[in-house]
């Protein structure tokens, strides 16, 4: 089982209190997006499962908790892909998906042939095994965020949290990443967490919206439920149109406050 | 998750020892090695040197007392050292993912200094437990900065980032030169010595140096040479480097524990010898890539050889006086760096 249960999560920067009394439940083999308006702590959630911060409560995987994980261990069942992830100028692509093996290295350890054939296969199945020994520096924005996921999937983790996924791409790319990873998710049954700031997006690869607004969880159900002009009015202070598209989930179009008279007729 | 086997064996792009140029490392010491026996007062052919170096007894017991005692010693101290500090560079910049970290980064060389500036002043030619004052005091005062610099950080920012550390660093080492500054300047009989002893020298009788600190050098070679493809994962910042489940600040702390070690050994013999930590790394980076897992070996190869030829060179320009080993790595060191990088065209180190 790849659920994932957060328990009265609570979390304080000094004193600051980012996340409190957060209760979530995700399926194993869940799509939950993330959804808030900026800095309304989504970002922090997804680093608290990752134990990146620490935390009041209790975080489980697959009814185990997090704080009595130690770290290989945690980094076998949770993989992050963050937001701008830390790319070293003049590694090579296949180099720095071979990172993301260290979960099941000892610590002294060298990578094996088992490691080698589960890199080889991700760069294969990502479309990045011809650019296996390119640096990273030359790769263009979506290719970039591909290793990045590649990394990630090279923990063989079931577990995977997204930050952002779609930031900074344009709008083929964000699709060609979020279909990969609604792939990865169906095929090997990943459980996908990932903050979401594109609305519409969220609406059609999820499976269900979690609403965050200043550390506290609001709304969570599926994106209908969710995905309201009233409540995206209410949190976010903005002026949408919410449509129902066949068989594709929903679309949130932001509408000008102002509108021309012609526009209005 | 199940990942398919893939059917390709081999994957193009990790880092690879280049062997061709391991070989042109090892050759080029070699070469460097030789040739800082062969140079000296004495005039002691190469013939003889071979022949000493397998048949002592067959020759002349003053040229074999010269080559023994003398110049193979120093010329293996100087491999020893330029290896311990171009190794330990790599290490630094590494653990602190700092282009312009060098081993005396958090205070090693300002300690030593002191250190040994205090033992030159106020106990010249003394001896503890059959072993010269002066390096131990060196050797310690070394390992004293830098735990100053780390306990110093902790108390500051606990350590969650690396700037707090290298800053530490920065105070401790200012506070370390001004107490050496002061007591140096008080101490007017023997400015000169500690003068000479901050410059570096690899001056030694028989193997007395290169034993004390052989087993400091080996045991931190060893351990900075199993973690290099962790300081491979340290590039990518400590907080996905936890996300990856590697506690960032364990392997910086050993890592610059067994730096600091050899550092602080080589520097007690050999005075704090500049720039070879920074020079052999960056120069060994240009010309195969970045990867730690080839820039470590290499490093040791390559800065092995530029000291016992930096140290040839010191002895060969102004003979029969010596010029400071410091003095001739800055001086050749740092033009050759240059032209390296301008034929590489890297365009960031």
């Amino acid at each position: 089982m790849n659920d994932v249960v957060l328990r009265g999560v609570g979390i304080s920067y000094e004193s600051e209190v980012v996340i409190s009394g957060l209760d979530l439940e995700i399926a194993s083999g869940e799509w939950l997006a993330l959804i808030g308006p900026n800095g309304a702590g989504k970002t922090t959630i997804l680093r608290a499962i990752a134990r990146l911060v620490a935390y009041s409560g209790e975080v489980r995987i697959g009814g185990r908790a997090v704080a009595g994980m130690g770290g290989p261990e945690l980094a076998r069942r949770v993989a992050l892909v963050m937001q701008q992830p830390h790319m070293p100028e003049g590694m090579s692509v296949s180099q720095y998906v071979m990172l993301g093996r260290s979960p099941h290295l000892a610590y002294f350890g060298r990578e094996g042939r088992r490691d080698h054939q589960v890199v080889a296969g991700i760069l294969e199945r990502l479309a990045l095994d011809g650019l296996a020994a390119r640096p990273l520096d030359h790769l263009s924005g979506g290719e970039r965020q591909r290793a990045a996921i590649a990394r990630a999937l090279a923990q063989q983790a079931p577990v995977l949290l997204v930050d952002e996924p779609t930031s900074s791409l344009d709008v083929g790319r964000q699709q060609e990443v979020l279909e990969l990873i609604d792939h990865l998710r169906v095929e090997e049954g990943l459980t996908v967490i990932a903050a979401m700031h594109d609305l519409t997006l969220a609406g059609q690869y999820a499976d269900r919206i979690a609403l965050v607004v200043g550390g506290r969880l609001v709304a969570v159900g599926s994106p209908a439920e969710v995905l309201t002009e009233p409540a995206i009015a209410d949190h976010y202070q903005a002026q949408v149109r919410v449509m129902q598209m066949n068989g594709s989930g929903r679309a949130v179009i932001p509408i000008r406050a102002h509108a021309s008279e012609e526009e209005r007729r | 998750m199940d990942v398919r086997a893939a059917p390709v064996a081999v994957l193009q792009g990790l880092p690879r020892l280049p062997w061709l140029w391991a070989g042109a490392g090892a050759v080029v010491l070699l070469t460097a090695m030789v040739i800082g026996v062969l140079v000296g007062p004495a005039h002691i052919g190469l013939g003889t040197v071979l022949q000493a170096l397998v048949a002592p007894s067959a020759v002349d017991p003053a040229q074999a007392s010269i080559l023994w005692s003398l110049r193979i010693p120093r010329v293996v101290l100087g491999a020893v050292v330029g290896a311990m500090l171009a190794c330990a560079g790599a290490a630094y910049q590494g653990a602190f993912r700092n282009p312009l970290a060098d081993p005396y980064l958090l205070g090693a060389a300002a300690g030593a200094n002191l250190g040994a500036t205090l033992a030159i002043a106020f106990a010249p030619g003394s001896s503890l437990i059959g072993v010269n004052v002066v390096p131990l005091a060196g050797f310690v005062g070394a390992g004293a900065a830098v735990a100053g610099a780390y306990a110093l950080g902790q108390t500051v920012t606990g350590l969650r980032n690396t700037t707090g550390l290298i800053l530490a660093g920065v105070a401790i080492a200012a506070f370390f030169n001004a107490i050496q500054t002061y007591i140096q300047q008080s101490q007017t009989n023997s400015v000169r010595q500690i003068y000479s002893w901050i410059l570096g020298r690899l001056v030694t009788a028989g193997w007395e140096g290169v034993l004390l600190v052989l087993p400091y050098v080996v045991l931190s070679i060893v351990v900075i040479l199993l973690h290099r493809r962790l300081l491979d994962v340290l590039s990518i910042g400590d907080e996905e480097v936890t996300s990856l489940g590697i506690s960032a600040r364990r392997v910086r702390l050993i890592v610059v524990i067994a730096a600091t070690l050899g550092t602080a050994a080589v520097v007690a013999i050999a005075g704090t010898i500049a720039f070879v930590g920074i020079i052999v790394p960056h120069t060994v980076r240009l010309l195969v890539g970045r990867s730690y897992r080839v820039v470590i070996p290499l490093s040791l190869l390559f800065g092995a050889a530029f000291l016992v030829l930096a140290d040839t060179a010191a002895r060969m320009v102004a003979a029969p006086a010596e010029l400071p080993i410091g003095v001739i790595t800055a001086l050749v060191g740092a033009p050759f760096f240059i032209v390296v990088m301008r034929s590489t065209r890297a365009a960031a180190l």
